[in-house]
């Protein structure tokens, strides 16, 4: 499992890199969709098909807003080239990129090997919450029962994001 | 926004109604198999775009099914947040308590207040989804206007 999933994030970085460094935006955005795509396969090999359902349908919305976006507008993409600020710019990027690594490596050292060691919060969640929440499905046990606020708070950031998408959107004012 | 072919229009004749019920399915059996009020409102609202997509809108009416969509949605948060109260009025005076009988897991109309969590959020999240893609295309007529 570890090595198809190594498999799909090189695809992923490819994806990813191409993305930035295509000439024409249609395929850049394809592109893009190779990233959601791969998460996808990555959430069901790691048994999360809840996540799977959500990540493939917000995807796919997505990817067709940002296709409506990019025929409506340019196709090409402008290339600058860097001047001194630019250099500057990128020689922190790398720098800030080595240091994370470092730290990154750091930390998976220390890291339980990947599936083992839950918490006990998490183990009292899979151990009582059938009986506690009456929910077959542990998720979303979790999600509206003991974890209720979180869901509120997600609610309530979709509905902003609504609301802040229609401020900025219209031009008429609505009689 | 124009319309597709009558190739596209055929096909999604025939399953947009097929998206909307799926969508209803992952809601209502939320608490029983993978899915629930997030993922299922997005399938929701998907089958709403793809008809607006294929057969297109005129202006008017897009915008009276906008002033649509944003009700459900508020309404729906709303009721959220009713649930929610709805603890603590009820014995344990608790926030987002599950005070409605629990049955035996497993049925259908079990686990107690969670399907009618799944049920609004839904609502909620397929509203607001379709709400943005409403305001993208209404925005591109007045544009163009």
């Amino acid at each position: 499992m570890e090595t198809a999933i190594c498999i799909i994030a090189g695809l992923m970085i490819t994806g990813a890199l191409y993305a930035i460094h295509a000439k024409d935006l249609l395929s850049a955005v394809i592109a893009c969709g190779i990233v959601g795509y791969g998460l996808v396969i990555c959430f069901l090999l790691l048994k999360a098909p809840d996540l799977a359902i959500v990540q493939i349908v917000v995807e796919t919305i997505t990817l067709i807003i940002m296709v409506a976006v990019v025929l409506d507008s340019s196709r090409e993409e402008h290339f600058v080239k860097p001047d001194r600020k630019g250099y500057m710019s990128m020689a922190a990027a790398v720098v800030m990129t080595a240091v994370l690594l470092y730290f990154f490596i750091l930390s998976v050292a220390m890291l339980d090997p990947f599936g083992s060691g839950s918490l006990r919060m998490a183990s009292q969640y899979i151990n009582g919450a059938v009986e506690l929440t009456g929910s077959v499905n542990l998720v979303t046990g979790v999600v509206f029962d003991f974890r209720g606020y979180d869901t509120l708070g997600e609610a309530t950031v979709l509905v902003t994001a609504v609301l802040g998408v229609i401020t900025i959107l219209r031009i008429k004012g609505r009689r | 926004m124009k319309g597709m072919t009558i190739i596209v229009k055929k096909t999604t004749r025939l399953i947009s109604g097929l998206v909307f019920l799926y969508g209803i399915y992952i809601i209502t059996h939320g608490h029983l198999t993978p899915g629930g009020g997030f993922a299922g409102g997005v399938i929701i609202a998907g089958s709403f775009i793809l008809l607006i997509l294929a057969f297109g809108s005129d202006f008017p009416g897009l915008a009276r099914e906008e002033a649509g969509s944003t009700l459900y949605e508020n309404l729906a948060i709303l009721i959220v947040v009713f649930l929610a109260v709805s603890g603590l009025l009820a014995a344990g005076r608790i926030f987002f308590l599950n005070w409605i009988p629990k049955g035996t897991p497993g049925e259908l109309v079990s686990a107690g207040i969670i399907p009618l969590y799944n049920i609004f959020v839904g609502i909620e999240v397929a509203a607001s989804v379709l709400t943005i893609f409403l305001a993208l295309v209404i925005f591109k007529e007045e544009l163009a206007e």
